[in-house]
């Protein structure tokens, strides 16, 4: 459940600044990826009862839980909403984003 | 020093070279004229003599990717290869040198494909000298062990962390017996330290590894392995220099100059030619003619400073190519004209193509080769590249 978020990253200004090779630690999230979305999945907290379905069919790993409860990680969700298709409480809605 | 001295081809030297050197993977495909090398260490695996995973893998590309993949869990690993089986591998060539694995892989030099043969030429590994390998190229068996173990110490070296290949010439050298010093495993244990790697896969300190980049880092990684390619200058001649104390044998370095001090003609060599070549050079020296070798050593990196010393030192440099880049010129002339051309020297050059796919460079063509040279210093224009031994008319 404990998924890595979005980070900041310093840019290197010297090149010693650079790992050596294309190799890094793991889940350092530098850069969001969910700009193509057009419908957010909004979890109703009230009506969720942590089944985590919704955890086990999301195709980019982007439900976590924080703080005891399930959320969304919107910097990576693109909205596909198979999680709102297979919530078995109905308690994740579709909201259109606005622009 | 007390001396342990065996009968083996430079197939099984290399493989001893290897077993000495203590990798923990060893991922390799047979291919002519390297064979005997992988199957040796298939048996020193088999006997428990050296305690290695050894890899049957279905392709040399399979090969070096499972090598690839050894190194970044922090193992020592090896391949070998020749030839087709190299070209073959291409892909994971770039793969393992972006990555910074410093993987040690023997090539068996051996012409490529077509016309079919399986007999010695340098077209393979010369057509790679931009992968961001490390290239060195020996001239006898011992020499082919001794650098199995010193590619290991210049390859894993924190500043360097590249791959290396170790060249022997085809059936020359890999099928060839000789006299070889095996040295004792405690004082090849003292010279080669343990593995390590910062790009190390753990469950403590788990990595992304080997990812992509977008164009905003990509020059920079490429700068680094640029950079780190120089660096391994140094490291070569150290590693070179704390060798020959502990061994008592010293290969020189980057290169190996023979006979240069006053010399007026200088033959470039480039593997077990210069056996013949000091054999030739020191008849003629004998009969008075000023000749001298210079043997290279390293293609990648490259012996610039050294090309541009001697280039003021001398009168006329001929280089031998077993090797031609279709429509210009041998590879290994034009590295070194590239050198001359910095030195701003105007000495008389010469390219000599020849022992392709195997065909024998005779000691009366070597003699011609400084005789042309040594005619060449006092005229002006020159007919660069030349076939030599050709053994038929052409229309030139």
């Amino acid at each position: 459940m404990e998924r890595p978020i979005k980070r900041d990253f310093k840019r290197p200004t010297h090149i010693n600044d650079y790992p050596v090779g294309p190799q890094y630690e793991a889940g350092f999230l530098a850069e969001t990826n969910a700009s193509w979305r057009t419908f957010r999945p909004v979890i109703d907290l009230d009506k969720c009862i942590n089944c985590l379905i919704c955890y086990m069919v999301c195709p980019d790993g982007t439900i976590m839980k924080r703080e005891g409860k399930v959320a969304v990680d919107y910097d990576y969700c693109k909205g596909c909403g198979v999680c709102a298709h297979e919530c078995p409480k109905d308690a994740i809605a579709m909201i259109k984003e606005e622009l | 020093m007390k001396t342990n001295k065996i009968f083996i081809s430079g197939d099984e030297a290399a493989a001893h070279g290897v077993r000495l050197s203590r990798p923990h993977v060893i991922a390799a495909y047979p291919i002519t004229p390297q064979t005997i090398t992988v199957e040796r260490l298939s048996e020193m695996v088999e006997s428990g003599e050296l305690d290695a995973d050894y890899m049957h893998v279905e392709s040399e590309h399979s090969a070096l990717s499972a090598a690839m993949g050894a190194s970044s869990v922090g193992a020592r690993t090896f391949t070998a290869t020749s030839s087709q089986g190299l070209l073959y591998m291409v892909e994971a060539m770039h793969y393992a040198s972006g990555g910074r694995y410093p993987i040690v892989m023997m090539n068996a030099n051996r012409s490529v494909a077509l016309p079919w043969s399986i007999y010695g030429d340098q077209r393979d590994s010369l057509s790679q000298l931009d992968s961001g390998w490390i290239q060195v190229y020996v001239e006898d068996a011992q020499e082919a062990l001794d650098m199995m173990i010193q590619a290991y110490k210049i390859a894993e070296h924190a500043k360097v962390l590249t791959p290396m290949m170790v060249n022997l010439d085809g059936f020359i050298l890999t099928h060839t017996y000789e006299m070889v010093e095996i040295p004792d495993q405690d004082m090849v244990d003292k010279f080669l330290p343990p593995f390590e790697t910062p790009n190390k896969m753990s469950f403590e300190n788990p990595k992304n590894m080997a990812f992509s980049s977008q164009p905003d880092d990509n020059t920079e990684f490429k700068y680094q392995q640029n950079k780190a390619m120089f660096d391994a200058i140094e490291v070569i001649e150290n590693t070179e220099k704390e060798f020959g104390e502990q061994f008592g044998r010293n290969y020189h370095g980057m290169v190996e100059e023979y006979m240069c001090d006053d010399a007026e003609a200088v033959l470039v060599t480039l593997g077990s030619i210069t056996g013949t070549v000091r054999v030739v050079a020191e008849q003629l020296r004998a009969r008075g003619l000023k000749v001298g070798i210079l043997k290279i050593r390293y293609m990648r990196p490259f012996p610039e400073k050294e090309i541009m010393e001697l280039s003021h030192k001398i009168k006329a440099i001929g280089v031998i190519d077993k090797d031609i880049s279709f429509g210009y010129e041998g590879t290994v002339f034009t590295n070194v004209n590239s050198a001359l051309a910095k030195s701003n020297a105007t000495i008389f050059k010469k390219n000599f193509i020849g022992g392709l796919g195997g065909r024998d460079i005779t000691k009366a063509e070597i003699e011609k080769m400084y005789k042309d040279l040594l005619a060449g210093i006092s005229t002006n224009g020159q007919k660069t590249v030349e076939f030599f031994n050709l053994k038929v008319e052409t229309n030139d």
